[in-house]
């Protein structure tokens, strides 16, 4: 499965789709890119007044890009006629820095193990400067079916 | 119980992912892992790989289906560790 063929596997669409660019991805690990639509609804209530990205969205990046692209990624090279999906299991995230409207991440992660169908990997964000934004442990569920 | 030792070490595994500690406590042949522990499927698959750890051995992707109770669990085990 190439880049592209991911890309179009992940069942997001807007305002939902927080991966832009797959950079890199292999059976080790995933490396890829999004900017913060600045348009997102989210910011009008996160905070009054005072946009700031949510912790759980900046899991959810992390997730679509270094878990969700990784598992599809993964389970397409086992199972070449089905297209992967991955329900999140787990996730330990430290937050160290702020992420506003419009700011460019990119998240990377590395596997630490895939058995028995469960993705286990680090990931973490940085921002446009370079620097860590998040970091932490999530794991993900490979499967056939979305809905259970 | 013939089988305490194997029980206590898988005792020691589960009990980091055990849900039900009531469950936990009591734990016996008969006790299930989702059923009675509340361990979710993700972290079943802990409890596999550090049975793996524990005991040394590859458990494969038939005998991990199997591995839903303590008895079961025991009987892969044994028969994994026969083999060495």
């Amino acid at each position: 499965m190439n880049k592209q063929e991911i890309l179009e596997a992940l069942p997001y669409s807007y305002p939902f789709l927080f991966v832009d660019e797959l950079v890199e991805i292999d059976e080790n690990g995933a490396y890829g890119t999004y900017t913060f639509n600045p348009e997102l609804e989210i910011y009008k209530g996160h905070f009054k007044d005072k946009p700031v990205t949510p912790g759980v969205i900046l899991i959810e990046t992390m997730a679509q890009i270094g878990l969700v692209c990784l598992g599809i990624y993964l389970l397409g090279n086992v199972e070449e006629q089905e297209t992967g999906h991955v329900v999140l299991t787990s996730a330990a995230i430290d937050f160290l820095k702020p992420v506003f409207p419009g700011e460019k991440v990119t998240v990377v992660s590395k596997k630490v193990y895939f058995r028995f169908k469960k993705l286990h990997c680090t990931v973490s964000m940085t921002n446009a400067a370079g620097e860590t934004v998040c970091n932490g442990k999530l794991s993900g569920m490979v499967t056939l079916k979305l809905n259970g | 119980m013939p089988n305490e030792n194997l029980i206590n070490r898988l005792k020691a595994i589960v009990s980091t992912y055990a849900q039900n500690k009531e469950a936990l406590n009591s734990i016996n042949e008969e006790t299930d892992f989702i059923n009675d522990l509340k361990i979710n499927s993700a972290n079943l698959v802990d409890v596999i790989l550090d049975v793996e750890e524990e005991f040394d051995i590859v458990i494969d992707n038939d005998a991990m289906e199997k591995m839903l109770t303590v008895k079961a669990s025991i009987a892969v085990i044994e028969a994994k560790l026969s083999e060495k």
